[in-house]
Parts: C-alpha cells; sequence; structure tokens
C-alpha cells in the first residue's frame, strides 16, 4: 500500500514499515526547548535522573520568548537554561538571535525526511521543508534529552490542494487565514496536513513556511509541503547541505483522510477576528475598525519577503499618530540582512519601533502589551483572549501588508487602497 | 493512581485554549507552582481555584487545551486537584502532557450529556463514567497499553522513578 511523506518519514525514523494509526518508538534527529518550555523540561530530566544528553548536537536550546529578560524571576530561568545548555554542550542560542524555528532551520537542525521535535507548538513550521515536525511538551521533551528517542501516533494525512495565481497584495498569510478559517480550529486534530497544489509550487519558501506554521491552529500535528528544488535551494543558500535521501513523496496510491481543494485566485486579503484564529472574515468586512497597536514579526511572519512587503508600502508614509507599530525581524541574519536593504531605514522613517529578533509582543510577556479596549492588528498566529497581555484587549490577524496599511490609516485597511511603487 | 476516580463535574464549552488554562504572562513571570496555580482557569472563571474543590472532574466539549505547547496548562490543573478531564476531543499535545503528568485525559462523545455538578464515578482501566446524578452511563475507548503504563504510574517521570528507566 502507497504511503505519505509523513508515513515515509516516521517509517524511517521507527525502522518499521507504519501507516496512519500505528503507535511507534521513533528516534528524533532534532529537538528544541525554548526559555519558555525548557525549564520544566530541565527539571523532569533532573527529577528522572538524566546524566547526559542522548546527543548533544541535536539539541537546541534559545532563549526568544522574553529577550531581553523583563523581570528578575526570567532572568533566573534564563541563567538556568544558559548553565543547563553548557553544562551538556546542546546547542546554545542566546537573547537576540531570534525566534527558535527560524533559528532551527537557518542552524541546518531542520533537513527534508527528518523527524523533529520541539517544545512548541509552532514546530509544525519546519514541515514546508519537508521534514515531520511536531510540538511536544516538556516533560517529553526531557525524555528526549535522555534517549534521543519518543512515542508517536502515527498521523492520518489531510490533503489541502490550493491552486490559483494569487492577486496582487494577496498573500500566503491570507491564503493560510482563509485554510483556517474554512477548515476551523479542531478541524484536523491529530492529523497531518499535507498542502500541494499551483499555489504552493508557485510560492516561495518563506511563504510555505507561514502556510505550515499554522497548521496547528486547525489542531494539525504537522502541515507538511513535498520538498523541491526550491526547498533545495533555500537551505543551500544558508549553507545548510541537503541528503537527496531526505528527499521524499506520497506515494500516488497513498490513503488520505479526506482531500480538500482551494481556488485562491479571487482571494480578497483576510482576517482572523477576535478571540479565535478560525474567526476569520474577508478584508472588506473589518475595514475601518480601529487600531492602537500594529505588530509585524513572530515565527509567522518576520522573514525578508514579509519585511520587503511592509517597508514597499511604508515607504515614504508615516505610521498615524495615536497608533505605534513595532517590527521585529524574525532572526539576526534576517535582521542584518534588511538592514543592508535598507528596509530598517524605512520603518524607522516611518515612525515605527523597531525591537531585536525575538518573539515580542506574540506571547504577551513584554515589549507590546495591550492595555484594556485596546485593539492590534499582528503578522502573528493567535488571537486568543489574553495572548498579548490583556484579557481586555483586541487582536486582529492579518498578512504583513494589512498589518502595514492599516499602521498608516489607524484603522484596519485594504492594503489595495494603498498605491504602491512595483 | 487509581483507576477509579470520584468527583463532582465543573462544566466548560468548546476550544478551551490554553492561555485560558493559563496566560502566556504568568507562565513567563512565576516559576512557583503554588503562586502560578492561584491563575488556573482564570481566562474563562476568575475564581474557579476559589470554588474548585481537591478531586472534582473537568468536563468540557471539544478540542481542550489547543493552543500552545505549555505544559503547565495541565500541570496548574493537575496541581489544584483536578482528577481528571473528560472531554469530546483534546488538543494533540495537551493530550499528551496531561498522560506524561498522571493526569487522566478522558475522550468521551457523551461529555455533553454531563451537566454542571453531577456527581462521576470513572472506572479508568473499564473505559467506563457512571454519572450518579442522572443514572447514566457512558462507555469510551480504555487507553492503548502504551499510555497505560504511563499514566497508570502516575506520569512519566514517576515511571521513570519507579522503573529506573524510560518506557523504551
Ligand atoms: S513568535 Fe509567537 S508563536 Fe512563534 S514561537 Fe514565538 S511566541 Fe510562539
Amino acid at each position: 500500500m502507497g504511503k505519505t511523506i509523513s508515513e515515509k518519514i516516521l517509517s524511517r525514523a521507527s525502522g518499521k514499515d507504519v501507516y496512519a494509526g500505528d503507535i511507534i518508538i521513533a528516534d528524533v534527529d532534532s529537538a528544541m526547548a525554548h526559555d519558555g518550555t525548557a525549564l520544566l523540561a530541565i527539571e523532569a530530566f533532573e527529577e528522572m535522573k538524566g546524566s547526559g544528553l542522548f546527543n548533544p548536537n541535536s539539541i537546541s536550546l534559545v532563549l526568544d520568548h522574553v529577550a531581553p529578560s523583563s523581570n528578575e524571576t526570567f532572568s533566573k530561568v534564563h541563567k538556568r537554561i544558559r548553565e543547563f545548555a553548557f553544562n551538556y554542550r546542546a546547542n546554545f542560542y542566546e537573547v537576540g538571535s531570534g525566534v527558535c524555528h527560524q533559528i532551527m532551520i537557518e542552524t541546518g537542525q531542520v533537513k527534508p525526511g527528518e523527524l523533529i521535535v520541539g517544545a512548541d507548538s509552532h514546530t509544525c513550521t519546519y514541515g514546508a521543508l519537508g521534514a515531520f515536525a511536531t510540538g511536544i511538551g516538556s516533560t517529553d521533551m526531557a525524555a528526549v534529552f535522555m534517549s534521543g528517542k519518543l512515542w508517536f501516533k502515527v498521523p492520518g494525512t489531510m490533503e489541502v490542494r490550493i491552486d490559483g495565481s494569487l492577486p496582487k497584495m494577496v498573500t500566503p498569510k491570507d491564503v493560510i487565514l482563509k485554510v483556517v478559517g474554512e477548515i476551523g480550529a479542531d478541524g484536523a486534530t491529530y492529523q497531518a496536513i499535507e498542502f500541494k497544489g499551483s499555489t504552493v509550487k508557485e510560492m516561495s519558501v518563506e511563504g510555505r513556511l507561514t502556510l505550515c506554521n499554522m497548521a496547528v491552529e486547525m489542531g494539525a500535528k504537522t502541515g507538511i509541503i513535498e520538498p523541491d528544488e526550491k526547498t533545495i535551494k533555500y537551505l543551500e543558500d544558508m549553507n545548510v547541505d541537503v541528503d537527496p535521501q531526505g528527499i521524499l513523496k506520497s506515494d500516488p496510491d497513498a490513503k488520505y483522510t479526506a482531500k480538500l481543494q482551494f481556488d485562491m485566485s479571487d482571494l480578497e486579503p483576510q482576517v482572523a477576528c477576535p478571540h479565535s484564529v478560525d474567526n476569520v472574515k474577508p478584508i472588506s468586512k473589518v475595514e475601518g475598525t480601529p487600531i492602537n497597536q500594529a505588530f509585524l514579526g513572530s515565527c509567522t511572519n518576520g522573514r525578508i519577503e514579509d519585511l520587503r512587503l511592509a517597508a514597499k508600502i511604508l515607504d515614504g508614509r508615516k505610521v498615524k499618530r495615536g497608533v505605534r507599530m513595532i517590527v521585529i525581524p524574525i532572526s539576526r541574519r534576517i535582521y542584518l540582512q534588511a538592514l543592508k536593504e535598507g528596509l530598517i531605514e524605512t520603518f524607522i522613517d516611518a515612525g515605527c519601533v523597531v525591537c531585536n529578533p525575538g518573539c515580542g509582543p506574540c506571547v504577551g510577556a513584554h515589549q507590546g502589551i495591550l492595555a484594556p479596549g485596546e485593539v492590534c492588528v499582528s503578522t502573528s498566529n493567535r488571537n486568543f483572549k489574553g495572548r498579548m497581555g490583556c484579557m481586555d484587549a483586541e487582536i486582529y490577524l492579518a498578512s504583513p501588508a494589512t498589518v502595514a496599511a492599516s499602521a498608516i490609516e489607524g484603522e484596519i485597511t485594504d492594503p489595495r487602497r494603498l498605491k504602491v511603487d512595483e | 493512581m487509581s483507576k477509579l476516580i470520584e468527583g463532582r463535574a465543573w462544566k466548560f464549552g468548546d476550544d478551551v485554549n490554553t492561555d485560558l488554562i493559563i496566560p502566556g504572562k504568568y507562565k513567563l513571570s512565576i516559576t512557583d507552582l503554588d503562586e502560578l496555580s492561584k491563575h488556573a482557569m482564570e481566562g474563562i472563571d476568575p475564581e474557579f481555584t476559589v470554588k474548585f474543590r481537591k478531586g472534582d472532574i473537568i468536563v468540557a466539549g471539544k478540542n481542550f487545551g489547543c493552543g500552545s505547547s505549555r505544559e503547565q496548562a495541565p500541570l496548574v490543573l493537575k496541581h489544584v486537584g483536578v482528577s481528571a478531564i473528560i472531554a469530546k476531543s483534546f488538543a494533540r499535545i495537551f493530550y499528551r502532557n496531561a498522560i506524561n503528568l498522571g493526569l487522566p485525559v478522558i475522550e468521551c462523545v457523551d461529555a455533553e450529556r454531563i451537566e454542571h455538578g453531577d456527581m462521576l464515578r470513572i472506572d479508568l482501566e473499564g473505559g467506563l463514567i457512571k454519572n450518579l446524578e442522572k443514572n447514566e452511563e457512558y462507555r469510551f475507548k480504555p487507553f492503548p497499553e502504551e499510555i497505560w503504563v504511563i499514566l497508570f504510574s502516575g506520569g512519566l517521570v514517576s515511571y521513570v522513578k519507579k522503573y529506573g528507566k524510560l518506557p523504551w
């Protein structure tokens, strides 16, 4: 019987011929924890009397969630993680390196065909490179530290086919918001979502990362895309060698739990409204909603293409009085690239505040916490109540283009309304 | 861990996410578990921890625990004394985390029949929930062996303490 790409990767990792529904013990190729989850993993590791890391070169610890630390308690957390990483010789990424997921990709910890776990739900992002990657908790992570292995249930796969060329100012973020709105917050629970179709084929790897990043917002175990020449080039540009053995594709007779199809050639910019990610509306339904804060960044949309698009719109314009716009490049590498391309200058000229690489306001611990009654339009991936630190604030999720246009107008704005030089 | 659980139902709706169970701002600023647990379920019912009695059972709709991978979510629920969670479905990371902490998570389509305050008796091994208030019975699929050994040991850490090694 044919296999999906996920079944193939999990077969290789478990050394068995496995299909959806099987429970397996598999070798993990690479693992990551960050300052929001590593402490509990370290504590569980110590409680289980872990004596060393199974393979230190494959364990990465990143300080990105509250970075730099905003309080003494968290400084102590950072200190513990730093010491643990040094003691056990794990890969360690200091404050300012960037968002954990991008670091995993840039440092070659993610390759097509590999099995990767992260103590973070958005680990599913790496599926865009043809890896099987999924989020786990801290105790699971401690077990991976010790043994390099973990149990998994092989997921069924839902095929999501996306066709059509995207209209101007309509981005991969709009595509994935539309899909989340249709499938719903639990529509793909326990499953892998395989994104296919001409739109995905045409899309840059950065755009594909945006798609897979939000697979978990439908409950999926991962999002995954068959790797192609673009994937290989993207990795090679960052000096990551790709093993041709890892380039896997689903068999034509593989079994899918469902097949969905979308035509995106007439797609409008999309917005996820408070307080759930699947509360998605076309922008025409929410245009004019006044905003107080705009956030461009996060593991969803903090990459160079996202910054370029927003800068193009902000160029020669100003952020509306009364609105603050926070810009956070996803990693040090992207920050430098943006500097060289002059994008950072454009942001600062427009009145934005540019913060160091990291998660920023996305998780509501520092840098841009909202006040009661305030509204933020954000390129991040979650708009739950309280997400940006205030229970009585509202978060709208949108594309980099929509966020930039909204910051200029001071209200949610269709980016197609602003004239932009090509 | 006991195979029989008895307690009162606390009823919640669909899509109870991890930010409602324990907001990120606390998770990232409080490391003391007693302190952190005071904010359990604060996003839905700020008085939850005051009214909740040790041993009570959480009953919810679909997709319980969706959102982040934060293990603090099941951890604070266990710490305040939640003896089991029954839901129509769970988000998968929350489900794994709960098992690893020895907190029984039970997927049962009949969760919606249970009302706030109903007295429940759960037979974990047999896969049976008795609603003593309504005199009804609901079945659920018993845990697969791989999961049961971890759960019944009281979680993964307890398993390792007991057997001196991981289950694999
Ligand atoms: S940017 Fe946001 S969603 Fe991404 S890892 Fe950081 S906190 Fe999580």
